[in-house]
């Protein structure tokens, strides 16, 4: 395994992940496969570029869908995409890509904001974030760790789905007893 | 001047707090701390009010309350002196399949350890449920209540969360 730590995805894109992965179902809160953490895998694994490459395809056919964990479609594996290109509140941005067994290593100006997640559908809720973040992880089929340095939506993005690995929802961290919205319908 | 604690319920429609509140002005009342939502198409308006006497904004209320789609009580309450709680704030979190009795068990723990629900709601999404409160804890329980809280949880098959409320300030 390529161990060399480098900054930013280096030459990583998503054709490492070979043909396109399928467009999975997500699963919705209550469900158990939600509230576990999720185990390491190993990122040069068949199993997990197959993997990487299912959150990749489902994430985008979602309308507005900024990030998928594995928990997310069924798998307790620490795998998730994320993608806030051309997001309004996005600053720094590494494009679409995916993690294996990421970790905070750094996490500094934190600021409140609302959040949605596909797996709890119906409610939003405000969430203390850090607005800038140094994450590392491993990269699907390579398994190279790198380390990203972000902020603002991107940040918010990698720490949402970092907590889905970790059996956690945003819904764990909202601020207080009226920090959960429900969704506006639109008849 | 008596200080009335008012609670108003009804189907949701547009004017509920407009027209409660115009009777309320009328007859001199100064709304101090309320919460008015609206709960699955339900309006509720919890409020405590100061100046008229309890039987005088029950009678003025009446008529809202005529056709039967709107329930009001008035009753008279002692004010109180501004509370101060020796207790540090956290708010709680759970989340999980609807069942009877979650709201009964977790504030239980709560209250077994002496801390104070100052602030609480809940939501039905789908399946899912989901319970926020804040909880004023005295000192150095928390450990044990977090425990406490992950065992009732663990028996009812629910998610729990309790972390220390964000003291930030602006």
């Amino acid at each position: 395994m390529n161990r060399e730590e480098r900054a930013g995805l280096g030459d990583w894109t998503l054709d490492v992940l070979g043909p396109p992965g399928q467009v999975r179902p997500v699963v919705s809160a209550p469900a158990a496969v939600l509230s576990r953490a999720g185990g390491e895998v190993d990122p040069t694994a068949e199993q997990t570029v197959r993997l990487a490459a299912d959150l990749v395809a489902t994430m985008r056919v979602a309308p507005g869908c900024v990030g998928l964990a594995a928990p997310q479609i069924g798998v307790g594996a620490r795998v998730f995409a994320v993608d806030v290109t051309g997001h309004p509140k996005a600053g720094i941005g590494h494009g679409a890509f995916v993690l294996c067994n990421a970790v905070v290593v750094e996490a500094s100006r934190w600021k409140a904001g609302r959040e949605g997640c596909m797996s709890v559908p119906d409610l939003t809720g405000d969430v203390k974030r850090a607005g800038h973040l140094v994450v590392e992880g491993a990269l699907p089929g390579s398994g190279a760790t790198v380390r990203l340095v972000t902020n603002a939506f991107e940040a918010r993005a990698l720490q949402h789905e970092i907590d889905h690995c970790a059996g956690l929802l945003f819904l764990d961290r909202v601020a207080g007893a009226h920090a959960v919205y429900q969704r506006k319908v639109y008849l | 001047m008596s200080e009335l604690a008012i609670t108003v319920i009804g189907r949701d429609r547009p004017g509920i707090v407009a027209d409660v509140a115009e009777v309320l002005a009328r007859l001199g009342a100064n709304l101090t701390d309320s919460t008015m939502t609206r709960l699955r198409g339900h309006f509720a308006m919890t409020l405590i009010c100061v100046g008229p006497a309890a039987a005088e904004a029950e009678a003025a209320l009446a008529p809202l309350a005529a056709d039967g789609q709107l329930l009001a009580t008035v009753r008279a309450v002692v004010p109180d002196a501004e509370q101060t709680s020796s207790g540090a704030p956290y708010v709680l979190a759970v989340h999980g399949a609807d069942r009877m009795g979650i709201v009964a068990a977790m504030t239980r723990v709560l209250a077994e350890a002496g801390g104070n629900v100052t602030d609480l709601s809940t939501r039905l999404a789908g399946a899912l449920y989901v319970v926020l409160a804040e909880v004023d804890l005295p000192p150095d329980v928390a450990a044990q209540v977090t425990a406490r809280l992950a065992a009732t949880a663990a028996d009812l098959g629910v998610e729990v969360t309790l972390r220390p409320a964000d003291p930030d300030l602006l």
